[in-house]
């Protein structure tokens, strides 16, 4: 059972993967001829204002979408641990954006951006709302604050079982120690949480880096070239537009760069776990 | 907390109330309509042929979840069993689950040429590859749960002379049953919410799913709010639907599966 399973994995995953990194160092534009060209895929990448726009882009997204979704996360799990009513009716509706498809929802909020906040704008005469933000400069911020939207779900509910395991005890301990406040979240709540936040960090920087769904239904990639992440244009210019082996490389800087990322975090992340521990 | 209740039902009353009117009641977007238009939906309805997209993605999650809990348990528990004593199902495992490492996005241009090259360009084809990718992450979430019952079960049972496929079958896979749920939900918000794949590899209008539907119906009636709105509608409503039932379980399953 395992090995028919593992060799149909080899063929359909690991060979496509291998074939990638094969092309990447050939001219193949996804039909007709081609040769080998080394390295030349690659350094060409350094100077091509498409795939370093696309890398700036993607970067700026993932790091402020990240530390957003952590921060907005963190406090909401904090809020829906202590004793409210309802509070798993709250939990419910909090946890719903994650259950919806990632496209629907920037179809949504296509309109909110194109429509109901400009409406609003004008009626509150606040210029700067009165435009849709979706075909400005800041076109990028409408893509993070929907991409928040929908994975805060997911942040906020890994800080709450988080929370959870959290002996109260340890609480009331250092109340009597005459901690309060702020003191108590830097010096308890946190630290307890450290594997939670691991996991969320990396977690979230892999899925942001990967933006895909949400981009094509809110901007496809504009205005311009300016919300095109790195996987929208491996996307378009490896299918249509001839780019077959050129975006190959992408790809392959693409994985090492969320391999490198991942790794990173992680090895940061879990020396401070163990320091704080 | 109120304030973060409002971001979340906003956005979901604003799209039941554009997709129960008709374009003359557009001029305030938030009010409640003077008229309801349930033609919209009815509309929205034949212009996506939605039972047939419906059927579509219903067949891919479908299949996806059954073979995925049968095939993928079955193989995890020989993995976990075997590679204490084995380097070969040792390397395997590590194989598995480094491929968690590899993004789609990374593959998806050499694998759209091998599935026209092996005819899985169609929805029999896209199914099997949903459970192929599936495979790192449930090995590795199969593998956590597996690893706790203790290998004393087995014995027993082969004691018994049952075959080692009889112990998985009647001791093992019954008892797998919170990771089975934790897999299948998250295969299920997989497969039916996945866009990507079915972009890619199903380019025929009669094999479409309900995403992609969606993809293409915006880029024909961008203008028509209404229709297009009930048409998301009908859309979220089965996952709403299936939330509804099942939310303490899939709220469990996810934390469970992603604290692992």
């Amino acid at each position: 059972m395992v090995v028919p399973v593992a060799i149909l994995f080899f063929i359909f995953h690991t060979i496509p993967f291998l074939q990638g990194i094969f092309y990447s160092f050939t001219n193949w534009r996804g039909y007709g001829d081609w040769e080998f060209v080394g390295l030349k895929n690659y350094l060409h990448m350094f100077q091509d204002a498409d795939i370093l726009n696309s890398y700036l882009f993607t970067f700026k997204f993932a790091i402020i979408s990240t530390i957003l979704v952590n921060v907005i996360g963190l406090f909401l799990a904090i809020g829906l641990n202590a004793k409210i009513k309802f509070q798993r009716f709250l939990k419910a509706v909090y946890f719903l954006p994650y259950m919806l498809g990632t496209l629907i929802i920037g179809f949504i909020f296509n309109f909110i951006f194109a429509h109901l906040v400009p409406e609003f704008g004008i009626g509150a005469g606040i210029e700067a709302l009165s435009v849709n933000i979706l075909g400005t400069e800041y076109a990028w911020l409408g893509i993070v604050i929907v991409t928040v939207w929908q994975s805060l779900a997911f942040t906020t509910l890994i800080y709450l079982s988080g929370l959870q395991t959290v002996d109260q005890d340890i609480y009331e301990a250092a109340d009597l120690d005459g901690a309060s406040g702020f003191t108590l979240f830097r010096k308890i709540t946190f630290p307890l949480l450290a594997p939670f936040f691991t996991i969320n960090m990396v977690l979230s920087a892999k899925g942001f880096l990967m933006a895909f769904d949400q981009i094509v239904a809110m901007t496809n990639g504009g205005p311009g070239t300016s919300t095109t992440s790195i996987s929208l244009l491996i996307y378009k210019k490896g299918f249509t537009g001839g780019q077959f082996a050129y975006q190959s490389a992408n790809s392959v800087v693409l994985f090492l760069v969320v391999v490198i990322i991942s790794i990173v975090q992680l090895r940061i992340l879990e020396k401070r776990e163990a320091n704080m521990g | 907390m109120a304030l973060a209740m409002f971001t979340i039902i906003g956005p979901l009353y604003m799209t039941l109330m554009i997709a129960v009117k008709d374009p003359s009641q557009m001029d305030s977007i938030l009010s409640w309509p003077t008229s309801f238009h349930w033609s919209n939906f009815s509309d929205a309805w034949k212009l996506t042929n939605y039972p047939e997209k419906f059927k579509n993605t219903f067949i891919i999650t479908g299949i996806n979840l059954i073979f995925t809990i049968f095939t993928n348990s079955l193989a995890a528990y020989a993995i976990t069993r075997k590679r204490s004593h084995s380097k070969f199902f040792n390397a395997l495992y590590y194989y598995f689950i480094s491929a968690m490492f590899i993004p789609f996005n990374v593959i998806m241009l050499p694998l759209v040429k091998q599935a026209s090259m092996f005819n899985l360009d169609n929805l029999a084809g896209i199914t099997f590859l949903y459970i192929i990718f599936g495979l790192p992450m449930n090995t590795f979430l199969y593998t956590g749960f597996i690893k706790k019952i203790p290998v004393a079960m087995d014995e027993a049972a082969e004691m018994d002379g049952a075959s080692p496929l009889q112990v998985f079958w009647y001791v093992i896979f019954p008892m797998l049953k919170p990771v089975h749920a934790t897999v299948a939900i998250l295969s299920f918000m997989w497969t039916w919410n996945d866009f990507l794949m079915p972009l890619i590899f199903l380019s025929k209008p009669e094999q479409q799913t309900l995403q992609l539907s969606q993809y293409i119906f915006q880029g024909q009636f961008s203008t028509q709010y209404n229709l297009a709105f009930a048409s998301y509608l009908l859309v979220i409503l089965p996952v709403l639907l299936i939330y509804i039932f099942f939310q303490k379980w899939i709220i469990a399953g996810v934390t469970d599966g992603a604290v692992k």
